[in-house]
């Protein structure tokens, strides 16, 4: 069986064959086919089950609103779920699967389902599954996951490329219909700078689906021709298989463009563009959507929109029946019969709801004025239709009109609404439209072919003329005004059986006026209630017969019934497109410390922290864990000297006159005083009265001040301090560079750091402690002429500076430090022992700074200055966050020194329920000091400044853990802090 | 969303960081005497106008001037956008 369903005609390319398998079976099209089209030629009906009662479907439709043929293409990783079959172009090598049945298509398993339809009804989930209540996970869940649903994922990585571009025009065209295409060619030659955008392969719009003339010639040649002007000038750019997907604020649309689904392998190039265009202008040439009338069986293959059925025969030479019927309301509908009959395709009946004579008169088939169809038979294919009468007429296709709705969709992306226009019976474009937009042709409700390629000339003219070009005094392109007019008709009364208004959620006209029954007689209430409109089609054919169906029950109008909002996406997206290159490791910037590559040769373990990658310790051989590297970079840190990059500190440079006034308004502590060549530690607030970040500010001259942040808050302290400058203290003059990339820097630490460091200091630098004594700084240059900068300061409590040169000698500066130390056995620390040895001093760090702390929570009251203003003064000041019960940064020792302590334990005193009631604070922070040969922790709790001694336990109920701890000094690693100034 | 920035013309709004409210710029006088009930009332309470509303951009992507941008909530038309220096300045702010 090849191509049986093949006729003569269309705009398919017969030199070329192309083989495809649809469920293993071998089939054969040509290019410019459709998935959908060649599974009609080759006489491939039944194409898919249904997403909750698994009735067998067919092609609905040929465009991108399709609600039944959703297939599964490729295999592998490539694998692609619920694919639009009336979309998918054909190429050869296709492999296409259905989906959502159990068992072969013909005999899915779930079948059965459908007997149950008297059960599954609107609403049913909060009806049915309430008892008993226990069944719901085990019993109930699972079958209704089994059997509900559309296709499945590879679970693969998807190993196709997306990316994201940016465009920009006067004028988007979006459609290229006769309209569009009309548009286009007036505002082209005008010379304004043109995209022009379609989602199908192929320009034309319904130009391609009819047989009506343009200018004397097919319209279809007329497209093509257009396109050819079009593609000569250099100021339009077309945009085939892109679909205008949003259109958002001031002039902004996305856009997604197919690049390579057309072809068996994407050789390397993006698979799909995610566009975003800048438009000063757009005109939205959209065309129209058939719509269906619902009447009992209605769901069976075979039964499509007419206007689709028409563009199978026509465009693609498939005739989608041997036996064709049509079923319409309106004028339009004929048309189906008239074009198929001249192509020698049988139509067995025309059943116009309209009551009067035949529109046309065709050989052979039966013309019944006023029908109705009642039912439909055929299990996996439409073999007959019933009538209200009782008359049966066998046919193996219906061609079903109810009409046409302009696609407003565009319009309403900001929140318009459409207007309901009685003589269309449909919504037309409303007129609070996105800013810049503009409507021609079918989308706004010009339906005639020679109308709409008027209109769309004359609306671009409009455009050009505004934006200041000059229009093209050429005609519009001529053709006839075909007969369309029509009497609503929504659905067949008389039938007693299941008629579907929303084929992909399965929601019949029963449903709807349950819903009506119920009480959810709001459009919102009946979309939600039944599921109508929810599918990945999003009702573009449903919406409307339900909301007449809801608007009879009622006894409103359409238009007092209202209509749903549309919203971006007009169809899906897929997930990829969206994230473009930002996936695995490149969803964020990865920075790297200076000294990245000489870690990573000395067997650096690293973690992420934020974006930077950081060095979290130094295996060595012979090492079983990551305890052992830390505690020994801590034993001998403070045995001799260690080497930590400490780059992913926040810098920023500070200059100006009033450099030190701005500092004083930042800080709580005074920085008037500070003299030139030292460094001063700081605390900032948040203007609420909460500790935000703390670092140093370093004085190298009269007017320069280099400031350290924490690394989580360096880009926010930075903006901060730009706001402060810019929009509260306006009057000052300083200026700010954030030089956090711009300096590599090491802290230097341990009782051998002078003497290291004396090696590599230019000019006999004199460190001693008498001309650079602790908290000193200055600027000098390092072996042999490096520049380089130098503080005297100490994060781990030992006598330590942290040195820094340019980043690009951040590398070799790490082999020098390394080189020169040897004879010290200095050694590299990472994080960890950074944060070991910050615990066993009692610095405040993230942990601490969380947020919810004050200065006097941490033991930093002494820093907020009584005699000056600074960010967040005022409401420290609150007596709420003054309490004499407040909580207080403490350390924290194991009574049991073998006890491990956790961080995020809570403090209950002995004797208490550990509950809520009782808390008294929390450990905030958590290390195994090997220096103190036990555990050791940073916490807070109520008065903890005069608790010093008292036993209290830790308790973790989350980790099942409780420990007597016993309240002690933060610093528990020399206290008086001799070592760091000695 | 598109901010004609006044030094830089149009420029994407996903080059800036949003703030909020421009009456952040007014930040009180921490010596009157009822300081703290203004620090309160500029800490936690915004107007939340359907229609113009003065609010914060920062152009962190860009040259990090804070903008005063002039925007309708219901439409997003932008009909001002002016520095916050500038703004801050009109409004008597100094050192």
């Amino acid at each position: 069986m090849s191509q049986t369903n093949r006729i003569k005609g269309g705009l398919v390319d017969r030199s070329q064959t192309l083989k495809f398998t649809f469920n293993g079976k071998s089939m054969q099209g040509h290019p410019g086919d459709t998935l959908a089209s060649a599974l009609l030629a080759n006489g491939q009906k039944l194409v898919g089950r249904s997403f909750k009662y698994h009735r067998p479907r067919g092609i609905f439709s040929a465009g991108s609103y399709e609600p039944n043929a959703l297939v599964e293409l490729r295999t592998g990783a490539h694998q692609e779920p619920n694919t639009r079959a009336t979309v998918a172009e054909l190429f050869d090598g296709l492999t296409a699967n259905s989906q959502n049945h159990r068992g072969p298509l013909e005999f899915d398993v779930m079948s059965g389902v459908d007997l149950l339809a008297p059960f599954l009804s609107a609403g049913f989930y909060y009806k049915t599954f309430m008892w008993p209540k226990a069944f719901w996970e085990k019993i109930y869940e699972p079958f209704i996951r089994m059997s509900a649903g559309l296709g499945s994922l590879s679970m693969q990585e998807d190993p196709d490329v997306y990316d994201k571009g940016f465009l920009h025009c006067d004028l988007l065209v979006i459609g290229a219909g006769p309209a569009g295409l009309s548009a286009a060619l007036a505002a082209g030659r005008s010379g304004a700078k043109i995209i022009l955008a379609d989602e199908d392969f192929l320009f034309g719009g319904q130009l391609n689906a009819e047989t009506y003339a343009v200018d004397g010639m097919a319209g279809s040649g007329w497209a093509a021709q257009a396109v050819a002007e079009l593609a000569a000038m250099d100021n339009v750019r077309l945009m085939n298989r892109t679909t205008i997907y949003g259109a958002y604020d001031h002039g902004i649309f996305g856009a997604l463009e197919r690049c390579t689904d057309h072809l068996p392998t994407s050789g390397g190039k993006p698979r799909q563009i995610l566009w975003k265009i800048y438009s000063k202008r757009s005109l939205l040439t959209a065309g129209a959507t058939e719509r269906p009338i619902a009447f009992g069986n209605n769901d069976r293959p075979g039964v499509m929109l007419a206007g689709a059925v028409r563009t199978y025969a026509n465009r693609y030479g498939v005739a989608p029946g041997k036996r064709v019927a049509v079923f319409t309301n309106n004028d339009d509908g004929w048309r189906t019969a008239t074009d198929l009959a001249d192509k020698g395709i049988e139509i067995a009946a025309v059943i116009d709801s309209r009551d009067g004579t035949p529109r046309a008169s065709i050989h052979g088939a039966n013309m019944v004025m006023g029908g109705r169809i009642v039912d439909t038979a055929g299990r996996k294919g439409l073999k007959s239709l019933t009538l209200s009468n009782g008359q049966v007429i066998k046919a193996d296709c219906l061609a079903v009109s109810g009409g046409w709705n302009p696609n407003v969709h565009l319009t309403c992306h900001q929140r318009g609404r459409p207007n309901w226009n009685d003589d269309l019976s449909a919504f037309v474009p409303g007129d609070d439209l996105p800013v810049g937009m503009s409507v021609a042709g079918a989308a706004n409700g010009t339906l005639a072919l020679g109308a709409a390629l008027k209109d769309g000339r004359d609306r671009a003219n409009e455009i050009v003329k505004d934006l200041g070009f000059k229009a093209s005094r050429k005609a519009a392109p001529k053709a006839e005004d075909e007969a369309y007019k029509g009497a609503p008709f929504w659905h067949v009364g008389e039938s007693r059986k299941r008629a579907w208004v929303d084929l992909q959620n399965d929601v019949t006209v029963k449903d709807i006026k349950q819903s009506h029954a119920e009480g959810f007689r709001s459009v919102e209430h009946l979309k939600r209630y039944t599921t109508l409109g929810m599918a990945t089609d999003q009702g573009k054919t449903s919406n409307i017969p339900a909301l007449a169906i809801m608007a009879e029950c009622t006894g409103k109008t359409i238009p007092q019934t209202g209509t749903t909002i549309f919203r971006p996406p007009y169809t899906p997206i897929p997930m990829g497109a969206l994230a473009g290159r930002a996936r695995g490791k490149n969803f964020r910037p990865t920075r790297l410390t200076p000294s990245h590559i000489w870690a990573k040769e000395n067997g650096a373990t690293f973690v992420e922290v934020g974006n930077w990658m950081r060095a979290q310790w130094f295996a060595r051989p012979g090492e079983k864990g990551w305890r052992d590297s830390v505690d020994r970079e801590v034993e001998m840190t403070r045995a001799s000297v260690g080497i930590c990059d400490v780059t992913t500190l926040g810098k920023i440079d500070i200059q100006g006159k009033d450099a030190a006034e701005f500092l004083n308004h930042i800080y709580t502590n005074a920085f008037l005083k500070l003299p030139v060549g030292k460094v001063r530690y700081g605390l900032m607030l948040r203007e609420d009265g909460i500790a935000y970040d703390d670092g140093t500010v370093a004085r190298l001259g009269e007017n320069h001040y280099v400031m350290t942040t924490t690394t989580a808050n360096a880009v926010l302290v930075f903006r901060r301090l730009e706001f402060a400058r810019q929009c509260l203290w306006p009057g000052l003059d300083v200026h700010l560079i954030s030089t956090t990339d711009g300096w590599a820097q090491f802290a230097v630490a341990g009782s051998n750091s002078r003497s290291l460091l004396s090696k590599i200091v230019d000019d006999g630098f004199d460190l001693s402690n008498e001309a650079f004594p602790f908290m000193a700084c200055a600027e000098l240059t390092v072996c042999a002429g490096t520049p380089a900068r130098l503080f005297r300061i100490s994060f781990s409590g030992e006598m330590a500076f942290e040195i820094a040169v340019p980043a690009r000698f951040g590398n070799a500066m790490m082999g020098v430090l390394m080189q020169a130390g040897e004879e010290f056995d200095a050694v590299p620390y990472g994080t960890e022992a950074l944060g070991v040895m910050r615990i066993e001093k009692g610095h405040a760090a993230g942990n601490e700074l969380n947020g919810q702390t004050t200065a006097v929570n941490l033991g930093l009251g002494g820093f907020v200055s009584q005699k000056k203003d600074c960010i967040g003064k005022t409401l420290s000041e609150r007596p709420d966050l003054n309490r004499d019960d407040a909580i207080r940064l403490v350390g924290f020792k194991p009574v049991d020194p073998a006890k491990p302590l956790l961080a995020g334990s809570h403090f209950i005193n002995k004797g208490d329920t550990a509950n809520m009631a009782n808390d008294q604070g929390w450990m905030s922070s958590v290390a195994f000091s090997p220096i103190m040969g036990h555990s050791i922790g940073l916490g807070f709790i109520k008065q903890g400044h005069e608790r010093k001694g008292e036993i209290v336990r830790a308790v973790n109920p989350a980790r099942g853990s409780e420990v007597d701890v016993e309240i002690v000094s933060p610093h528990f690693y020399d206290p008086e802090g001799g070592l760091q100034r000695g | 969303m598109i901010i004609n920035h006044p030094l830089l013309g149009p420029r994407d709004a996903a080059e800036f960081v949003y703030l909020g409210d421009a009456a952040l710029i007014d930040r009180p006088d921490p010596s009157v005497a009822d300081a703290a009930e203004k620090f309160h009332e500029y800490g936690y309470l915004r107007d939340n106008p359907a229609g113009e509303h003065q609010e914060l951009w920062y152009h962190e992507q860009g040259d990090r001037s804070w903008l005063v941008v002039t925007r309708n909530t219901l439409s997003h038309e932008i009909s001002k956008v002016e520095l916050a220096r500038d703004v801050a300045v009109a409004r008597g702010r100094g050192r």
